[in-house]
């Protein structure tokens, strides 16, 4: 707390310094927040009030009506997809927690041999879009999939893993599971040792100890992630679709504006229904994390009281952990196999193995990879840009109303991928190019929808990025003659590389499997990114073998993103702790 | 914290603890080394040291957190060495206060009781009794991250007495303070402990908190107990030149004994010569050892010895001036008090340096 004073009193003279000087944004500033809010407005406000207009107008009048909310209560279709869809993403959560509980709680409160490779391969799942998985999950779980193959010539029974609803909320429970974990985790550690020494030093113990003391501080973090779970698959659209379960909520907004015309209002209001729970998810998140702040660790302190396991524990533990880890890769295993096999039909394995998939994939379909490649460095690029403009805004300007930005640009977090292509493709539909080309036709469109969805994110980076370097560093480089221009440019982004570099690669990484966006903005196969290629092999059974073979390439190169990106966070806070 | 003493807690059912040859290692690192301390019953009692001494460990060892290598720790004549934590019965309160930030006020203070199954009606008094005494009575409701650290400080303090230990051990309570709340909080401490009578260990590295709230203080350093005593015997008579120097300020000279003619003398380094009194123990490679206020400068006040030195520095501290001599080969400082009028001596000057050597001390390491 000594500290804490010191340092307060530290930084009020420099931030009543800063009021001083700052308070008028110079005129490259005021442009620089114009042209933002301009690309915020035509690319997220705009296409997203477009949606929301549509469905609460009457077609053809274009007067205000609910009349098509009434419409959509009236349709058993839509009530059964809605219902479908809620039970799909509470189970999901149910099943990610069962996968997430021990392998946090296992890493964090024991001294476990391999608990470092756990939190690694936990986060696995993450480099793959479900949708991907599906198909190799069938070809396991499925009905006639290894599993059930060995089940019922062993015991005699079959277990409907994937049957309807079974195979969403597998599926999506095996791959979404990593964000309970992390949270989880990183709830656990943040909890201070002595949080649950006092509980032991007042007479608790044992269960009592961990209901009354640990779970409670654990808590936010477990609903943090369980909310981000609930959310992903109440979203997502492919999953559904490649398994053939039709009746949930995102599918049919798919299918509505596709199938009957962008035309029809139904779309319009399935995504506000989609917009309104994403949003209610957030809020009971955010209402969950309010006021609790239970990071307790103490300086020098470290998280719980790790202990040692005994033997029969430690079995135990070792076994449930393996096969986690294994119900968690299987899509990856399965993914691997399919990309490799000759036919994979009625058989636990492949029949034969082959290397023609890949050549097919690099051949005739490079162009996929290629155009990825494009969009989501594009993407990427663009959200770094736009995140360190809006953070240095934020941060470090007292323009009027510059947090309208943050919160503009955060807002794209309650926005399903889905609704954002529907939302692209009625307001860019009628602007038309001198050739008549429609302007929703054009591929730069797609970039525009993964920079939007992404730049919540990379915007967090650029943030925490900037908040780490401290005001005097600026100050002592104006106070010795350089303008702002020049402070930025010398010394704001040679600091902050680490953190855009970061966020460049996590909207990279991210983007390049991203479909449900996509999925409505593709409009030739020349133009179409990996993710939509995927999502076109895996519909046949033809496409399997090649579909996989891209999949792995996707994985791959996610992956590759991902241990960068940690790389290079790495190295910068390696770099600033060498510099203190 | 002005209520009256609760009936349930009196000095009268104080406990002592007893540390008998406590060793504790972490792999190579011997951080206690050979403990024996005796605490009286109902004793404010500090262990005293620079971090890294073992303080922290010893107090963690006593509340159960610390397992020992060898030895025993006795409260009240029974030895809790293998009891676990719950199941002792001495309050520690945090360094960091551990207050569940999931918790109210009133339910951190009633969690011990409600581990004990005390009913419900006893639990509701006892806390109420608790926040009175710390003076929190009103803030019952609030979170922890509402209060200020004081108040955080003092519920922490209200936790822990709620269950009425045999002991409470204090882990540097004043150390998240800033310091006019420090000097507030250390005398409610001592007051509330006058008023329970309850055995206190309390840690700490700041000699002045140990001195104005204390009993009785260990000073530790490296593992090892280096003396026990009140704050006056350990100022006054230190047994070594660690105690010397951890408790107020300690001019040290170095030099040698010498015998002539069945007198003893300690030379000193690059100086002179001093008779030393017969009764005085002098142990092996002893420094001669005196605080600034126990030497003059000048001849105008009588002395036992007077040694030659040069004025290095001075300052002015208000009530008395500090000045930087340098004698022989080290420097000490000697403190005189100020009167209006009184010249400064310049750095350079030489002085006649008067020592009394009825408090001149011969310590060794």
């Amino acid at each position: 707390m000594a500290g804490a004073t010191t340092a307060g009193r530290a930084h009020a003279p420099s931030a009543s310094h800063r009021q001083f000087f700052r308070t008028s944004a110079t005129p490259g500033q005021i442009a620089l927040a114009l042209g933002i809010a301009a690309f915020l407005v035509l690319f997220l406000v705009i296409p997203v009030g477009t949606v929301i207009y549509v469905a609460f107008t009457e077609k053809g009048t274009g007067g205000f009506t609910l009349v098509n909310f009434l419409d959509f209560a009236r349709t058993d279709l839509f009530i059964r997809s809605f219902w479908n869809s809620f039970y799909a993403s509470a189970m999901s959560v149910v099943v990610a927690s069962i996968f997430a509980l021990p392998l946090a709680y296992i890493t964090t409160r024991f001294e476990f041999r391999g608990a470092m490779i756990i939190q690694t391969l936990g986060f696995l799942p993450l480099i793959m879009p479900p949708f991907v998985g599906a198909v190799a999950m069938l070809l396991l779980f499925g009905r006639n999939g290894t599993v059930n193959l060995f089940l019922d010539d062993w015991f005699g029974f079959k277990i409907p893993f994937m049957e309807g609803l079974n195979g969403v909320i597998f599926v999506q429970a095996v791959h979404y599971f990593p964000f309970i974990l992390i949270n989880l985790s990183a709830a656990l550690r943040n909890i201070d040792r002595s949080m649950e020494e006092a509980a032991q030093n007042l007479g608790s113990s044992g269960f009592r100890l961990f209901r009354r003391i640990v779970f409670p501080l654990a808590m936010p973090g477990y609903i943090a992630g369980a909310s981000l779970v609930f959310v992903k698959v109440f979203d997502d659209l492919a999953t559904p679709l490649l398994l053939n379960v039709k009746d949930m909520l995102a599918p049919q907004a798919y299918l509505r504006v596709t199938s009957i015309g962008i035309a029809d209002p139904m779309g319009y209001v399935i995504s506000v229904v989609l917009i309104c729970m994403s949003i209610l998810a957030m809020w009971i998140s955010a209402r969950a994390m309010r006021g609790k702040d239970y990071a307790t660790v103490q300086r020098g302190g470290g998280g719980l009281a790790k202990r040692q396991m005994r033997p029969w524990e430690s079995a135990l533990a070792y076994a449930a952990v393996l096969i986690i880890l294994l119900l968690v890769l299987a899509p990856h295993i399965g993914l691997l196999l399919l990309s490799f096999a000759t036919i994979w039909s009625f058989s636990p394995l492949p029949d034969g193995f082959t290397l023609a998939h890949y050549g097919r994939v690099f051949g005739e379909s490079f162009i996929y990879v290629k155009n990825t490649f494009i969009y989501a460095s594009l993407a990427g690029l663009i959200d770094v840009v736009l995140g360190t403009a809006i953070a240095y805004l934020v941060l470090r300007t007292r323009l009027v109303g510059r947090e309208w930005l943050d919160w503009a640009a955060t807002a794209a977090l309650a926005i399903p991928g889905v609704v954002l292509g529907i939302g692209y493709l009625r307001t860019f539909y009628g602007v038309q190019l001198p050739d008549g080309t429609p302007l929703a036709a054009l591929w730069i469109m797609i970039v525009l929808a993964l920079a939007i969805r992404r730049l919540p994110y990379a915007l967090r980076a650029c943030y925490a990025a900037l908040q780490q370097i401290s005001v005097s560093l600026e100050e002592a480089a104006e106070n010795l003659g350089a303008t702002k221009t020049r402070t930025i440019r010398r010394i704001v982004l040679p600091l902050m590389t680490g953190g855009i570099l970061a966020g460049f690669v996590t909207s990279f990484a991210t983007a390049a499997v991203e479909l449900s966006a996509t999925l409505m903005l593709v409009q030739s196969n020349a133009d179409a990114p990996l993710a939509y290629g995927l999502y076109v092999f895996m519909q046949s059974a033809a496409g399997r073998g090649p579909g996989a073979a891209l999949g792995v390439i996707a994985v791959l190169l996610v992956a590759l993103c991902t241990f960068a990106s940690h790389l290079i966070i790495e190295k910068s806070q390696k770099a600033k702790t060498a510099g203190h | 914290m002005n209520q009256p003493l609760p009936a349930t807690a009196l000095g009268a059912n104080a406990v002592d603890v007893d540390i008998r040859n406590v060793d504790l290692s972490y792999g190579t690192n011997h951080v206690l080394k050979g403990i024996n301390l005796h605490i009286r019953p109902g004793e404010f009692f500090a262990f005293l040291g620079p971090s890294g001494c073992g303080k922290t460990t010893l107090l963690r060892l006593i509340a159960g957190f610390n397992h020992a290598d060898g030895g025993e720790v006795l409260v009240g004549g029974q030895d809790v060495s293998r009891l676990p934590p719950w199941k002792r019965d001495v309050g520690m309160v945090f360094q960091s206060y551990a207050l569940w930030p999931h918790m109210t006020v009133r339910r951190n203070v009633a969690f011990g009781l409600e581990e004990r199954k005390v009913p419900r009606a006893e639990i509701d008094r006892r806390v109420a009794a608790a926040l009175e005494l710390v003076g929190l009575g009103h803030l019952a409701d609030r979170r922890p991250s509402q209060l200020s650290g004081g108040q955080q400080q003092r519920v922490a303090v209200a936790r822990t007495i709620a269950i009425e230990p045999k002991v409470l051990l204090l882990d540097e309570p004043l150390s998240n303070l800033d310091a006019k709340m420090r000097v507030q909080v250390r005398r409610e401490l001592r007051d509330l402990q006058q008023r329970l009578g309850l055995t206190t260990i309390f840690v700490t590295h700041d000699q002045e908190e140990a001195n104005t709230i204390c009993d009785r203080i260990a000073v530790m350093n490296d593992g090892i107990v280096q003396q026990v005593g009140t704050p006056m015997e350990l100022y006054e008579k230190p047994t070594n030149l660690f105690v010397a120097n951890f408790l107020g300020t300690a001019n040290i000279l170095p030099g040698r004994v010498l015998r002539e003619a069945g007198e003893r003398f300690f030379d000193i380094e690059g100086g002179v010569r001093l008779p030393i009194p017969a009764h005085v123990m002098v142990p092996e490679g002893a420094k001669l050892v005196f605080r600034p206020q126990h030497a003059s400068l000048g001849r105008d006040r009588p002395s036992d010895v007077w040694l030659p030195g040069t004025i290095v520095h001075s300052e002015f501290l208000g009530a008395t001036l500090r000045y930087g001599v340098r004698i022989g080969t080290a420097e000490v400082s000697i403190d005189t008090p100020f009167q209006t009028g009184d010249a400064l001596h310049q750095p350079g000057a030489s002085v006649d340096v008067g020592l009394s050597l009825r408090s001149a001390l011969w310590l060794a390491a």
